[in-house]
């Protein structure tokens, strides 16, 4: 690590922890203060009563049936696209699977990719149904997660709030104005905004060479501001199209963390408990920190099967160095870990890097990341894990020390404490189940790019991020079989759906009971060993359950390589 | 049921505001602020395109610097078409995987014998792995400064001159601050026919 990395590594630390307390508090007035006039008339427009309180199950009624109609608006045009305008390369429609896995990964903000943006979707495709999947996808996780933070605000009542009332607050305030921001920023640093398609260029040595062209920034500001992660190009965010500039990567990389980060102090807002909030953000930042520096480690250093070939993979003042197989040169290491971190802990899914030509030790955060989840994960929903998390590691200190668990004054019962164990076993059941036919069935197989631990790897991966709704891919694997479109097309819906549900029963549920006063007998869950318990059972319980998984794939690897063995 | 018209009318809504509004009023800001960055940092010459500077292209003449290995497919066969900038791709191979060994070694001969260095000359990392994109527009000054003396030879050129010209095309950190040191490969060989067409 040179003093650059270092300096590097503070001032992006600086920026997160300076800012998330800052949108926290903005948030916290979006959705608790006086509507302003565009939010009226919208209500006016759509029809909607905003002041008509909602409980649990109305609100989840709404979410879903308006996904339902998203996921339906997004399909058809993906589904029409050869019939429609702004094609001028006459791209046709993507097979049926596929439309139905991207219009699945983008309604569920996972981005999971099993088509080639630039040869396959036109670009009104482009602009209108993913740009609209991507804002719709992300704003339904914050508005669900605000439901689920009165859960535990609110006392005495069945009711969480109004679904549009809270979608629309985010939307207005929030997440349009900041995209808007974010894509001129964006092409002030050279991410493209044009309407025109393709410009053919004739290169210095006489040939030529098409560049395609297109709705780039306003694509790619909220695909990480919502935690989306689905690219323009295919080598998404390694695209200097997508990412051309270190800033760039810090802005996207920021972007990813501007609304997810902050949400500690939402809850802190709405509960009246700060402390709390803190309490949580540092068990995010504490997991976060530990992935960057295992990251960064593993990326700078060398790869031991390369050193009888004579290849100079150290920093030195003359070049970056490290692992930069499938990675830019004008970023670096330290840049490229730090956006992979981000977009593994965010699960936003974005790359700016090949994640398949990783070392094993990065891509063992990287699992850890998706399969943990909630830190601070992606939008709204990862939160909602977080608490889920809270709640559990309560339940257990609770049983340990004989004591009713409460949280936030709210005893914690029987039916809680299962609604948040439904919404944990999700992960380990679809990801361990699916993984186990892709890598034994010839059809699931038949996909894997490498060979030895790393193909059983790419599987993995697929599932895990596909569940996480996380997006990114080992990208070697190819996913666009009817196999792996429609598994993960399915898994998606369900790994967002499914937890999402339990979350919001438990909110309903939280919503009734009673805030006890604190006395000497409750366990603090704001203090410096609570997080350390947090931090302790998230680790164990989340990744226990995957470790034969890790001996697998990048333990074996990493062993293998460490012996000078390839595959 | 009761949600079905308001769904439906928030659908339509949101499609025109986040389909057309937004990526538009973008648009139409972008061109109005930064109009060469928005169409794609075109580099034209006497009225022809001849690239991006945001863009790699492929150079394998000796009177130019070459970029890096780019594993960009073939879209109609099984090969590699370099520096394609219609199908951005990685190569996708594990650091473990014998092929991507077998390939690196054959990059760094291959690597060696145009350059004419000594068999004992630590190749650059960057030389001989293929990028993200496939489209990376730049090398490292390591990378660059290797490949002066060929360039130089080639152009019957002092190599002094033509390392002071590298020199001067060094980019980055950005700021003095993030990401790496890098040359990018098309500005300079530009630089290069202009110093002698």
């Amino acid at each position: 690590m040179t003093v650059l990395d270092w300096m590097q590594l503070i001032l992006i630390s600086l920026l997160i922890g300076g800012g998330a307390p800052v949108v926290g508090h903005y948030l916290a007035w979006v959705f608790t203060g006086p509507r302003i006039a565009p939010e009226r008339w919208i209500h006016r427009l759509i029809g909607v009563d905003p002041d008509k309180p909602m409980d649990w199950r109305e609100y989840a009624g709404a979410l879903l049936f308006s996904n339902a109609l998203f996921f339906a608006a997004g399909y058809s045009l993906l589904w029409a696209q050869g019939r429609l305008p702004v094609n001028p390369r006459h791209i046709a429609a993507m097979s049926p699977e596929v439309t139905f896995n991207t219009a699945a990964s983008f309604v569920t903000n996972t981005n999971w990719q099993a088509y080639v943006g630039e040869a396959q979707l036109s670009n009104f495709s482009q602009m209108v149904p993913i740009t609209f999947l991507m804002f719709v996808g992300a704003n339904t996780g914050m508005a669900a997660l605000v439901a689920i933070l009165r859960g535990f605000a609110r006392s005495g009542t069945a009711h969480v709030g109004n679904y549009w009332d809270d979608f629309f607050r985010f939307f207005v305030r929030a997440f349009l104005p900041a995209c808007f921001a974010m894509a001129l920023l964006l092409v002030w640093q050279g991410v493209p905004q044009t309407l025109s398609t393709t410009v053919v260029a004739h290169s210095l040595e006489g040939g030529s060479q098409t560049l395609i062209l297109g709705p780039v920034a306003s694509l790619e500001a909220v695909k990480n501001l919502g935690t989306n992660g689905g690219g323009f190009y295919n080598a998404n965010g390694a695209h200097p199209y997508e990412n051309p500039t270190p800033l760039t990567n810090t802005l996207e990389l920021l972007g990813m963390l501007t609304f997810t980060a902050s949400l500690p102090f939402l809850f802190g807002r709405l509960t009246g408990r700060s402390r709390q909030g803190w309490a949580l953000f540092a068990t995010i930042m504490i997991l976060y920190a530990l992935g960057l520096g295992a990251v960064e480690i593993s990326e700078k250093g060398p790869n031991p099967l390369l050193a009888p070939a004579g290849i100079a993979q150290t920093t030195s003042p003359l070049q970056d160095g490290g692992n930069t197989e499938g990675k830019e040169t004008r970023l670096g290491i330290t840049q490229t870990s730090f956006f992979s971190n981000t977009t593994m802990a965010a699960t936003t899914g974005a790359v700016d890097a090949a994640m398949d030509s990783m070392n094993p030790l990065a891509l063992m955060v990287y699992f850890s990341h998706m399969w943990l989840n909630e830190e601070p994960g992606g939008k709204g929903v990862g939160f909602a894990g977080l608490l889920k998390e809270a709640i559990l590691a309560i339940f257990i200190a609770g049983l340990m020390v004989g004591r009713t668990p409460e949280f936030l004054g709210k005893k914690l019962e029987a039916r809680e404490i299962k609604l948040a164990a439904l919404s944990l076993i999700v992960t380990p059941f679809t990801v361990l189940l699916l993984t186990s036919v892709g890598v034994t069935a010839s059809f699931g197989t038949s996909s894997m790019d490498n060979p030895g631990p790393h193909g059983f790897e790419e599987v993995l991966y697929a599932y895990s991020s596909g569940n996480a709704n996380n997006g990114s891919a080992m990208a070697g694997l190819n996913a666009s079989t009817p196999f792996y479109a429609d598994s993960i097309g399915i898994e998606m819906l369900l790994s967002r759906y499914l937890p999402l549900l339990p979350l919001l029963a438990m909110a309903g549920a939280l919503a009734r009971k009673r805030i006890h006063p604190v006395t000497a007998g409750t366990l603090p869950t704001d203090t410096p060993l609570f997080v350390a318990l947090l931090v302790g059972f998230m680790l164990l319980v989340g990744l226990l359950t995957f470790f034969p998984g890790l001996m697998l794939g990048p333990i074996l690897e990493q062993l293998s390589l460490m012996k000078g063995l390839s595959f | 049921m009761k949600s079905l018209f308001p769904s439906l009318r928030a659908t339509l809504l949101l499609l025109i505001v986040t389909g057309f509004v937004y990526p538009l009023a973008v648009d139409g800001a972008a061109h109005l602020l930064f109009p060469h960055r928005a169409d794609g940092s075109l580099i034209t010459k006497n009225g022809v395109v001849i690239g991006s500077s945001l863009i790699g292209q492929p150079f394998s003449k000796p009177v130019y610097f070459h970029p890096r290995p780019s594993a960009t497919p073939d879209p109609t066969g099984s090969g590699s078409v370099p520096y394609d900038a219609a199908f951005s791709s990685a190569s996708n191979l594990a650091p473990s995987n014998g092929a991507q060994i077998k390939a690196v070694t054959a990059a760094a001969e291959a690597y060696r014998k145009e350059n004419a260095l000594s068999p004992a000359e630590p190749v650059p990392v960057d030389a001989v792995t293929a990028s993200g994109s496939g489209l990376d527009p730049d090398i490292s000054l390591a990378n660059a400064l290797l490949q002066v003396n060929r360039v130089a030879g080639a152009r019957h050129l002092p190599p002094a001159r033509v390392r002071s010209l590298v020199m001067a095309h060094v980019e980055g950190p950005q700021f003095g601050l993030l990401g790496a040191k890098h040359v990018n490969v098309l500005t300079l060989n530009l630089a290069l026919d202009a110093l002698r067409p």
